[in-house]
Formats: structure tokens, sequence, C-alpha cells
């Protein structure tokens, strides 16, 4: 990486590879009534002109077996109807970029365009439905936790906050766009993907069902992948069009998203509302919590994980760190003529913090009772866990109220309060935000959301070569979260060798066995189990070896410093890269009766929680509206950290996109469904200026569910952030008792706040 | 053949000749032509940096250039930065201070800091913010990007001043 040597897709030479360039949907929303591709066809350098009808019209089809779900098809290519501009129609494939985007400019598409619906507010309002299996427009309704006695906990209640909270709807947006180079390799039998991809054994499904190949006729390979945040663990329908293509012309043929096409066209997050109602005892205790959430879910179900990703995170895991005494919610996800949502970073939780944070803070101030305080009241304590939430999750031991305390020392030696203080003209806020995050979640806690196909597992497996080295395959697909470095640790560790002598393959289906990819916090805690779970084993054939070299148990043989030896007998010392030898090259000098050393593993944990409490101190400017984040702290407990450096890394990124989700990143339309926010000058991802130094420190609740002790983590910064930013900006506008419950908050949602409340 | 330039380039010191068409980007002519595929592009106008190379010492956006623009004049990409295995000082404070993660915006990030540096700055932390916050990045919120360009300025600094 540092030298230019990764490998991204874009980068792999294939000199004769043909480049697609897709026609898209000029409109929101409007019927198909012809293509025109004969200019297209004759340009200089094009090979094909595909429209769905060429490929036999194939679709991606998520399904859970709920009756909550409708089930919708999302074609390759469209057809019939476009749904979302920016939808691609059409396939160029030229010998290159560029002739492939010349020609793609002669392709005309006649669409009759009909009224979109862009907005909850246009689904209210009543339009035409954009699926004809959901004429309600409603994709996905969970009505769940009914608790009989909410209603009266709530009438009763001496303080009931009615309120509603909502989220702009932001692009994943990684460094390194889609990207794909697909070729038939008749030898094998099989169509090589190389894609830029976080599941490449769920991308194989998607390619083989939508082309009707068995899945051994596909091998997907992700390299080196430039950042996903969620975008790229769904299947993508370019890059199975791509895949098609290659298939059908047998050339190699691959397709690389640029910037526009990333933010117009590929999936968003979190566009969503919540109507919530809390009830509070005087003393600020929660005495219940009726949510009603939206999401605005765009156009199509992704494959595989579905539309109800973000309906379902949201409806069941609201509560959070409080005891939300009564409980009952409903997620809908709602179509709209807008791209479709994939489960981007953190899925909802940013979302429900926000909200359970801001009812916190809400209920303070109407009872006069100190921020902190009200938390410490409804705080899952540790004396109660596991507890049992009424949304019928275990929550297992974790460090909640000592993160928050702990936070609050901080702050306060950092002189944060000193700081609030300070009389400059400019407005000062300080916002506390605590969350637990689920992660890792195995196949019992996927199984409940009924999936047709269900997540969880993973497995590894791991080989000692003749000279002692170590390779591990793993299911699990990294793009920067320093997968080579951590998995290294945990299988040195288990074999006693130097984790240089340990390298990890991933990304590979014909390398791993099979696997569920990267997302969901998931990686080290399960892929890494799965690993040193199988270099235990490695371990155990390795004691057994030195055992009969040594004349000892091999239950007395303990693996350390690259070294064999009986426990406490140093001398015995016999280097493993020497058991490695004698076991591939001299077997018959041993009795055991070993050819190779190798062996696999698996874990499929239940899904646990991490926790945090973050804190923002931000500048508002009341002039001009603008909002700074000028420090940032994060106390956080995902149980055995095993690397410090990569844990620190993964929380400051993730607080970065919070903090762009609270301040600045928005994905807008026209009232006619154009994007406004197609190039990065429109659409803000921040900058060093916008992001502060983030202090980081480590509570350490070890983990009795996972194979290292470790929780993940690679979410929690994104879910942390945006409650505590936009707790931090009421803050410093509580003296002109401004509120703001949506996000982003721009420099005029806070002129407008304060203009009405001068 | 029409619209064909032939362009002689000097790229991390050694000299190339290439045959262009007028549109073809300076990025595409390394990535492609040139095989120097350690320049990124990340969004292809202009913002995101991630394609930064050095022309004559300068830092510019390489989907900005046309290849036909660097006629005659000396181009470094990050595959010029080590000394065969040995990374150079800022290279290898990146990945002290964990300033990378996926690593696609690194080479742009690299080659910005590196036109920074040999302005022989002071390497204010606060300055060296301002200075990369012409790059971006999705995956580290940037903190070990501004250490490394700091603690390498403050070393270089101290080399020159003996």
């Amino acid at each position: 990486m540092l030298r230019g040597a990764g490998v991204f897709v874009d980068d792999i030479a294939q000199p004769h590879a043909c480049h697609v360039a897709f026609v898209r949907s000029p409109v929101a929303a409007g019927r198909i009534t012809a293509i025109h591709t004969a200019a297209a066809k004759t340009a200089a350098g094009v090979r094909a002109v595909v429209t769905a009808d060429d490929i036999g019209r194939p679709a991606l089809t998520a399904v859970l077996e709920r009756d909550e779900f409708v089930p919708t098809a999302m074609p390759l290519l469209a057809h019939d109807k476009v749904r979302y501009a920016g939808e691609p129609i059409v396939a160029v494939v030229a010998d290159s970029r560029y002739l492939a985007e010349d020609a793609a400019e002669l392709v005309a598409c006649e669409i009759e365009e009909t009224a979109p619906v862009l907005s909850l507010a246009d689904h209210d309002a009543g339009v035409p439905p954009i699926h004809d299996e959901a004429p309600d427009g409603v994709l996905v309704d969970l009505q769940m936790f009914a608790d009989g006695e909410l209603a009266e906990a709530l009438a009763d209640a001496p303080l009931v906050l009615d309120e509603t909270f909502r989220s702009g709807r932001v692009a994943a947006a990684p460094l390194e766009g889609r990207a794909c180079l697909a070729q038939w390799q008749d030898r094998d039998d099989q169509l090589v993907v190389h894609l830029s991809t976080q599941v490449p054994h769920q991308v194989r499904t998607g390619i083989a069902a939508a082309l009707g190949l068995a899945e051994r006729q596909v091998r997907v390979v992700a390299p080196d992948v430039g950042g996903g945040f969620g975008l790229k663990c769904v299947v993508g329908r370019e890059e199975v069009v791509a895949a098609a293509i290659a298939r059908r012309l047998r050339l190699p043929v691959r397709w690389s998203e640029d910037r526009q096409e990333n933010l117009m066209g590929a999936c968003h997050g979190h566009e969503q509302e919540y109507r919530v109602r809390a009830g509070f005892a005087a003393d600020g205790t929660l005495l219940g919590v009726d949510a009603d959430i939206r999401c605005n879910i765009g156009a199509y179900s992704v494959y595989p994980f579905s539309c109800a990703v973000e309906p379902l995170m949201a409806a069941t895991e609201l509560p959070g760190v409080y005891k939300v005494g009564r409980y009952a919610a409903r997620g809908r996800g709602i179509a709209t003529n807008k791209p479709p949502t994939a489960p981007y970073r953190g899925v909802s939780r940013p979302q429900l913090v926000f909200v359970m944070e801001r009812l916190m803070d809400k209920a303070a101030n109407r009872l006069g009772i100190d921020r902190l305080e009200i938390r410490r009241r409804n705080t899952i304590r540790r004396e109660e866990f596991p507890y049992q939430g009424p949304n019928g999750i275990s929550y297992e031991l974790g460090s909640y109220l000592e993160a928050m305390e702990r936070c609050a020392t901080e702050i306060e030696q950092a002189g944060w309060w000193e700081r609030r203080k300070s009389d400059d003209g400019l407005l000062r806020g300080i916002g506390i935000a605590n969350f637990s995050e689920r992660t890792a979640y195995g196949t019992a806690t996927m199984g409940m959301r009924k999936m047709q196909m269900t997540p969880g597992f993973d497995v590894s497996h791991v080989r000692m070569d003749a000279s002692g080295d170590v390779t591990v395959t793993t299911g699990t697909c990294g793009h920067g979260q320093g997968h080579e470095t951590t998995f290294a640790q945990v299988v040195a560790d288990r074999l006693g060798v130097d984790p240089a002598r340990v390298k990890l393959r991933q990304g590979d289906t014909d390398l791993a066995s099979f696997g569920w990819g990267t997302w969901g916090s998931r990686s080290l805690v399960i892929g890494g189990g799965a690993a040193a779970v199988a270099a235990g084993r490695l371990a155990d054939q390795l004691r057994e070896i030195a055992g009969e070299l040594l004349e000892a148990d091999a239950a007395d043989v303990e693996l350390l410093d690259g070294h064999a030896q009986v426990r406490g007998v140093p001398d015995s010392r016999i280097g493993i890269d020497t058991l490695a030898s004698t076991v591939h090259f001299r077997s018959h000098t041993l009795t055991h009766d070993e050819q190779l050393l190798e062996a696999r593993g698996a874990a499929n944990p239940p899904g646990m929680f991490s926790n945090a409490t973050h804190a923002a101190l931000v500048e508002v400017d009341p002039g001009t509206g603008d909002t700074k984040v000028v420090d940032y702290l994060v106390v956080e407990d995902c149980g055995v950290v095993i690397n410090p450096m990569i844990v620190d890394g993964q929380v400051r990124g993730g607080v970065a996109q919070g903090i762009a989700a609270a301040l600045y990143e928005e994905m807008t339309y026209s009232p006619d469904g154009q994007p406004l926010t197609g190039t990065f000058m429109d659409y803000l991802m921040p900058t060093a200026s916008e992001i502060p130094p983030i202090a980081v420190h480590h509570l350490v609740t070890p983990c009795e569910l996972t194979e290292t002790g470790a929780k993940g983590m690679g979410e929690g910064g994104t879910i942390g952030a945006p409650a505590a930013v936009v707790a931090a900006v009421n803050d410093a506008l509580r003296d002109y008792g401004a509120e703001i419950d949506s996000i982003p908050v721009r420099p005029a949602d806070v002129l407008c706040v304060l203009r009405e409340s001068a | 053949m029409k619209d064909q330039h032939l362009v002689t380039l000097d790229v991390n010191g050694r000299e190339y000749e290439v045959v262009l068409e007028s549109r073809r980007t300076l990025a595409d002519v390394l990535r492609q032509d040139l095989g120097l595929t350690g320049t990124h592009l990340g969004c292809e106008h202009g913002i995101c940096g991630a394609c930064t190379v050095l022309l004559d010492g300068e830092p510019v956006r390489s989907c900005l250039v046309f290849g036909v623009q660097a006629d005659g004049r000396s181009v470094r990409t990050v595959e010029g930065l080590a000394d065969g295995d040995e990374l150079s000082d800022l290279q290898q404070a990146f990945s002290r201070c964990h300033g990378l993660q996926c690593g696609f915006c690194t080479p742009g990030f690299l080659m910005l800091a590196e036109a920074y540096l040999d302005t022989e700055p002071a390497g204010d932390p606060e300055e060296v913010r301002d200075v990369v916050s012409a790059n971006l990045c999705r995956c580290t919120g940037y903190q070990g990007i501004v250490e490394a360009v700091t603690e390498v300025a403050a070393a270089r600094r101290k080399q020159r001043d003996g």
C-alpha cells in the first residue's frame, strides 16, 4: 500500500479487457417505452450493447420468510419501469472506457415519466405504487414486542415526550468505488470475477443464481478493497451484468464505477424517521417507550440482506443501554424512487442511539435533572447482567455506567467545562452519548431475521508448511481493518510462533471453503475466532509430534518462541520448523500418522455487546450557523483488545463518519427526484480540517462468549458520534431554548432555530 | 488514426515515450500505459486527491491533467518514494502512526505530504492538518496521517539544522 503496490480491482492488468459503461435512467420514475441502440452499436470500438432482454431479464430477489415482508425483484437492468434516477438500463461494452462512455451517449431511452415518491411525506400523500406487489408501498412492516400495559404506563407517566426525529440519507462513499473484472475460463469451466466486495461467497451465490450457473462455476476474488462500509456487502446489479456479459461474449469485461455513479447509482443508508412516545417518572426513570419507525429504503430490496435491515435493527435495538420499562416498536420499510439502501456502517444504530440520547437530554431538561444523573438512573448496571430486555435481547456483561463515569472524569480533567464557558461570541456545548452495539451476529441471532439464507458462522483453515510458516484462510474479507495483522496475532499466539511467520489469505471463494464476509463488526470475533480454534488444533498436532520426538506426553509440551519444549524443561527444546519439516519430509521416522500439519476451525458466537461513551465539544457560530467539533473523546469497551492501534484506528475513522453524518453529509434531491449531490463538491465528505483529534480510552470486560475474549467494534465510532455531536449542538443552543432533532445539522438549521427562538 | 501525440515523460527518473489521444488523462497514462497503478482514482473530478502526483515537484490531481500537458516534464509517483526495499521516512511514519487503513487514498496523501515536506516547513500540527485537508480519507479520521507528516517534518528539520 505504501509503495503503491496494492492491487485493487482496477489495478489488475488485463490488456484485452473490454469496459462496460451504463446508460442510466435520467428520471426518478417512469415507464420505458423504447430503447434505441443502433447508433451505439456501430460506434467506434463497441463490442456489444446489452439490454435486459438481451440477457434474459435476470433479477436479484432478496427474501425474508416473514408474512410482513413483500419480496420484490431487482432486475439487473431496468426493462419495464425505471424506479430511480441513475438506475441502469443499458450496458455498452467497448474496447476502452473512453469509447464505452462515448457510445453510451448515443443510446436513447424513451421513458414516460410518472410522479415520483421521494419522501415519507410523498408516500403519505399517496401516489402510484413503485412495485405492483406492494400496492401500499410498504415492503416490510414489523410490529414488535407488543406490550398490553405500555399504553397505560404512558398514560400515567408524569412526563410524556412525544417526539419526532429524522436522519438524512447518506452515502457510504468508500474512496474506491465498486469495481469488477469478469472473465470466463474454459479450462476451469468457471467465471472468474475479481470484485471489490466485502462478501465474496454471497456475490458468488448471487451471480450463480442470476446467471443459472452452479456455485462451482463462479469464483469471486476480492483483492485489495478500498473501503466498503456496508455498501460492498450487498450484491450490485452492475457487477452481475458485467459478469453476465463476460459469460455471454467470452470476453474479459471490466466495470469501474466513477464517483458520480457511486453517489447517484449505488446504495445509500439511514434515511429514517422515528416517532416516539416515552414516559418518564418524576425522578427521571424511564417507564416506557413506544416507537413508530419508518425507513425510506429506496426502490429495491438489496440482495441478500433485504430492505428489512434498517427497520428490523431499529425496532429491535432501540433501547440500547437503557432500561426502558415497557416497550413496543413498529418498523417499516417504505419504498421510494431513490436508490436502494444497503446496510451502511452501524445499520440504524447511529439513529436509534441519537433518538435515545435525545430523549434522555429532553427529559433531563424538563425534569430539572442533571444529564449524567438521568442516565445513571436508567442505565443497565453491572450487577444486572445478564440483563433481559423487553426487546427480547439478553445483554451479556458490559461496562455501560463505568464507561460514562470514566468519560465524565476524562472530560472534566481535560478542562472541557472550562472551555465551554469561554466568552468570545461563539456558543459552546458538550454532548455525551452512551451506547452498546451488538456485534458478530451468529446464526442463532441472524436466524431471527428469517433471511432465506442465514449468515453467522465462519470457518478458517490453518496450515503449516515444511518450513514452519503458517497460512491461514478465512471467509471474512477485510477492507482496511488490518486483518492480516490481527489474525496473525491470534494464530501466532496459539502456535507459539512469530506473527511475521503467519500469512492470511482472504477474499477468494476458491481458497476459503465458505464464509460470510466482513460486516457487522464480525471479522476478528468470528473469523478470528475460527482461526484461533483451527490454530489450537494445529498446536495440538505439533504437541503430539513434539511429544513423540521428545519422548514426553503431548499434554506436557508447550509451544513458545518458535519452539516446542517439555513444560519447565528448556533444554528439551525443538524448533517448530524442525517439527514441520519432519512431518512433511521424514514422516517415516514418526509413529504418529500426521502427513500434513493442517486444521479447520469454526466459530458461531451468539452476538455480543460492545459498549462506549462518546463526548463531543462543539463551537457554534451564531452569526453563520456553522458548527465545528473542536474536541472528541471516546471511552470504549470491546472486551479483550487484540491490537490497540487497529482498534483506535477503527474508532477514529468511525467517529469521522459519524461527525460527517451529524453535520455534513446528505444525499439531496430536487422535487422531481434528480440527485443534487452527485459529486464531492456537493456531497460533503469531511476533510482533516473538520475532524478534531480524537482521544480513545479503553475499558476491558473480557467476553466469555468468544474464543479470544474480544467483542467486535468496527462500527461503534459511527454509532456514537451523531448523538454526541447533536447533543453538544443542543447544549450550545440551550440558552436560546432551541432544539434540533434531525441530522444532519446544517448551518441553515442552526440559524433557523436561533431565529425562531429569538 | 487521428488526434495522436507523441509525448515524452520523465517518471520517477525514467524516460517514457507514449502516443496519446488529447483527452487521455495523466492518471490513465500512468496507470494503464505505464503500469504504475499506485496512483488511484477516487473521484475523477479533482476533489478527493487520491490521484495526486508531483508534476515538476508540484502536487497536481492527475485526473485533471491531460497526459499531453505533461510532455517533457517530470512526474513523481508513489512508486518513486522508496529506495529499493527501504521505505522512505514518510512511508515508514505512515506505517508507524497507522496513517492508512484500506490504503486507497494513501498514495495521494504521501505525494501531497512529500510536496509539503519539500518546502522545509515548520511542521506545526495545525498547519499539517490544513495542508492534508486537500485530500479525502474515508477510513482513518485523519489523525494518523497528521501525526505521520508532523513527525517527519520535525525529523527532517532536525536533520537540516544538524
